[in-house]
């Protein structure tokens, strides 16, 4: 039942319907303002852009052309990184990949990390890893610092503790970290930069995750808006990367494109604070950054996405949250309903796709399939697509999975169909429905059906049935007849 | 020749606003229309088909296309999300090459939602209508975002004589309805719901108009059960309103 607390471990079953009927009320209050904010900031960003659909069309080309022609960029990731001095490692699955990067961390005997925002290390529940594993790993992102503190995960792509109120994180750390801590966002960063500052300066190893890895040179890059990314990969003697393997780009001309999107659909920023591009270790002494480098390329369901070509579109994402953003339903429920590290319209076509539909199999359904994340998607991922084509995976199943659905629901929908598609039984229904509801029916209006229907009359009443349209029509027919 | 159009009046419009129906075939007449109703239609099969059951949905479809091939006539509905299904939908249900394929096609591009076939097939904007009243508009989603149809309904609305058309803030914001959804999530299908009857509470209009009966079972639900004297109206309602009355 708590989704929140297991947020960061990879889950064996995702009850968003559960979850959905206690969300707790602060969150849709929360995220809604921030959202909100970013939407309306994001708009003038892209007003400004003239050229705006025709970058999204360029995006939507090099993200695809990538997928498509992935097994190669990433032979010349491999390359370029091995030529920079750096080391490259290949992990099929989550336990594979934290495996390694434990096994790089004992080599070194790290003791603490210091952690870049990354959402592929949540993805394979790293800090919980390490932690096993006798390694203390500090999350260093304003965001990520507060649901680590919290004992939570991300619940949302960009902005990890939206979901929180500055009076919320003001007792967090009052209680955490024994400070006195204010209600002001000032203070509050300053309490987290002082906390964080001694950890940047004795962790023996700095973890990143990637927003681009440039395929040409085997560089890694990393936008933020903290600064926090660039202390966590030059402090440390040791930096390494986790990054799936979606995120690779051809060349500095697409990457181009792609950063002109990124800040723009996420935060409404032209370009973030800080871009940063890492290629390999430091190559001298005096140099800044680490002796060593380390990129993890994971896999981790991804190859057998792309597989399929409706559900391949999902892996171009670049990860700015717009589609949670503009979702009334992330909006109403927050990012612990999609019980994983990504929520959101996003998270609906991800997680099905590597955790499989029969542990999310709800998420498909979570959707109004109003199209909205369509509409702003910055690499036009065609999500409710995506949606129905997972909607199917689940009921009927496909050539990559077994249905997931309970029987109870196919006999329903073939007698659906049943009463559907046979037009006169289709009509005798219509007919006696007005006839059923008498007992029910209150001025017009049922306040109160039985189940199944109970779930829409538990929220608002449903008209009366009045199907009479056909006999007006016949009437009329009759009289024209005569006439 | 007199334009001929078949009346597609969808399944949710059938059992819940038969008005409506009475109402597009008045209108319709009086803009010159001469109005078809083929009896064998039932419903488009959008709820099997948003809820993954292809081959039901398809079953359905093939209904649909048989009741809707025996005339040449325009295909006219007073849903935007029914329209959306059969032309943009139908065509790839059935494999390409297949008479199904091509006759789905064949419907597709003759289908049209109520108010897009008044502005662009007609070319009717003002339809002579009077109704003295502050309304506000709802967009439906399949309607805005699958039809792409943003200002029709507007600019229909606008030319009701008196009537004064207020925004309401997050006009293009699903109401939480979408098919199946509304009884799969209900409690998140409410919060959605009651963030659109906030709105349009706080629109100052008298009533709200859209052009699709799930938005308006929806909406028009939300609004009774919080005691709201506002009134929710499918679009043919306000356009077929005539003199005083309303």
């Amino acid at each position: 039942m708590n989704q929140e607390a297991h947020i960061s471990e990879t889950p064996t079953y995702i009850g968003f319907g559960d979850y959905s009927t206690h969300v707790p009320g602060n969150i849709p209050t929360a995220v809604q303002q921030a959202t909100d904010r970013f939407l309306s900031t994001r708009a003038a960003r892209v007003a400004e852009k003239a050229n705006w659909e025709e970058l999204r069309r360029a995006a939507h080309e090099i993200r695809l052309h990538t997928l498509l022609h992935l097994d190669s960029y990433l032979e010349q990731v491999e390359r370029q990184v091995t030529k920079a001095g750096g080391h490259v490692h290949w992990a099929r699955e989550a336990a594979e990949a934290r495996t390694i990067v434990i096994d790089i961390a004992k080599r070194h005997n790290v003791k603490t990390a210091v952690k870049v925002k990354s959402m592929a290390t949540e993805e394979i529940g790293l800090n919980h890893a390490l932690e096993t594993a006798g390694i203390q790993a500090y999350e260093t992102d304003l965001g990520e610092f507060i649901i680590q503190l919290a004992g939570s995960g991300p619940s949302h792509i960009i902005v990890p503790a939206v979901h929180m109120k500055k009076e919320e994180v003001a007792t967090l750390f009052r209680e955490k970290l024994g400070v006195e801590a204010p209600a002001d966002p000032l203070r509050l960063a300053a309490i987290a930069r002082a906390t964080l500052r001694e950890r940047f300066l004795t962790a023996e190893m700095g973890v990143s995750g990637a927003n681009f890895l440039v395929a040409e040179t085997g560089t890694l890059v990393i936008v933020s808006n903290e600064g926090n990314g660039r202390m966590c990969t030059t402090l440390p003697n040791l930096h390494v990367a986790v990054v799936g393997i979606d995120k690779v780009v051809p060349d500095w001309d697409s990457l181009t494109v792609l950063l002109n999107l990124l800040a723009r659909s996420a935060t409404g920023q032209k370009l973030s604070a800080y871009t940063s591009f890492i290629t390999g270790p430091r190559r001298e002494e005096g140099e800044n950054g680490p002796q060593e480098f380390h990129l993890v390329l994971l896999d981790n369901g991804r190859s057998r996405v792309l597989q399929d070509p409706v559900g391949r579109e999902t892996l171009k994402c670049i990860r700015c949250g717009c589609c949670l953003n503009v979702c009334p339903v992330y909006k109403s429920v927050g990012g612990y309903a999609y019980g994983w590290f990504i929520s959101g319209p996003i998270g609906a076509i991800f997680s099905p796709q590597i955790l499989g539909v029969e542990a999310a199999r709800e998420l498909p359904f979570a959707s109004s399939l109003c199209g909205a994340c369509a509409d702003v998607c910055p690499v036009k991922i065609p999500i409710p697509h995506i949606l129905l084509h997972l909607r199917r995976r689940v009921v009927e199943g496909d050539q990559f999975e077994s249905p997931a659905a309970p029987a109870v629901l196919r006999t329903g929908a073939r007698l659906g169909r049943l009463a559907l598609a046979t037009p006169w039984l289709y009509r005798l229904g219509t007919r006696l429905l007005p006839l059923l509801q008498v007992p029910l029916k209150r001025d017009g209006w049922l306040p109160a059906l039985p189940p199944p229907l109970n779930r829409w009359t538990k929220v608002r009443p449903l008209p009366a049935f009045a199907g009479r349209f056909r006999q007006w029509w016949g009437k009329r027919q009759g009289i024209r007849d005569r006439v | 020749m007199p334009i001929k159009a078949q009346l597609f009046i969808t399944c949710l419009a059938e059992q819940f606003y038969p008005q409506v129906l009475v109402q597009m075939v008045d209108l319709l007449e009086r803009l010159g229309v001469n109005v078809e109703f083929p009896p064998e239609q039932t419903c488009c099969g959008q709820p099997m088909f948003n809820s993954g059951f292809q081959s039901e949905a398809r079953g359905i479809a093939t209904q649909w296309l048989r009741a809707f091939s025996r005339s040449e006539a325009a295909i006219v509905s007073p849903s935007g999300s029914c329209v959306d299904m059969v032309r943009h939908h139908y065509p790839a249900m059935f494999p390409e090459g297949t008479p199904e394929h091509e006759l789905a096609r064949e419907l597709a591009g003759r289908t049209f939602e109520f108010s897009e076939f008044l502005v662009h097939s007609l070319k009717v904007t003002d339809v002579g209508a009077y109704f003295p009243h502050k309304v506000t508009y709802h967009a439906s989603c399949h309607l805005l975002r699958g039809l792409g149809l943003r200002e029709e309904a507007k600019q229909l609305l606008s030319a009701v004589h008196d009537l004064e058309l207020v925004p309401l803030a997050d006009e293009e914001t699903c109401c939480g309805f979408g098919g199946m959804f509304s009884v799969i999530y209900p409690e998140v299908s409410r919060a959605m719901m009651e963030a659109k009857v906030r709105n349009i509470m706080a629109s100052g209009a008298g009533a709200v108009v859209a052009c699709d009966a799930g938005c308006l079972m929806n909406i028009a639900g939300g609004l009774r059960k919080v005691g709201s004297q506002v009134r929710a109206l499918h679009l043919i309602e306000v356009l077929a309103a005539q003199g005083g009355a309303s």
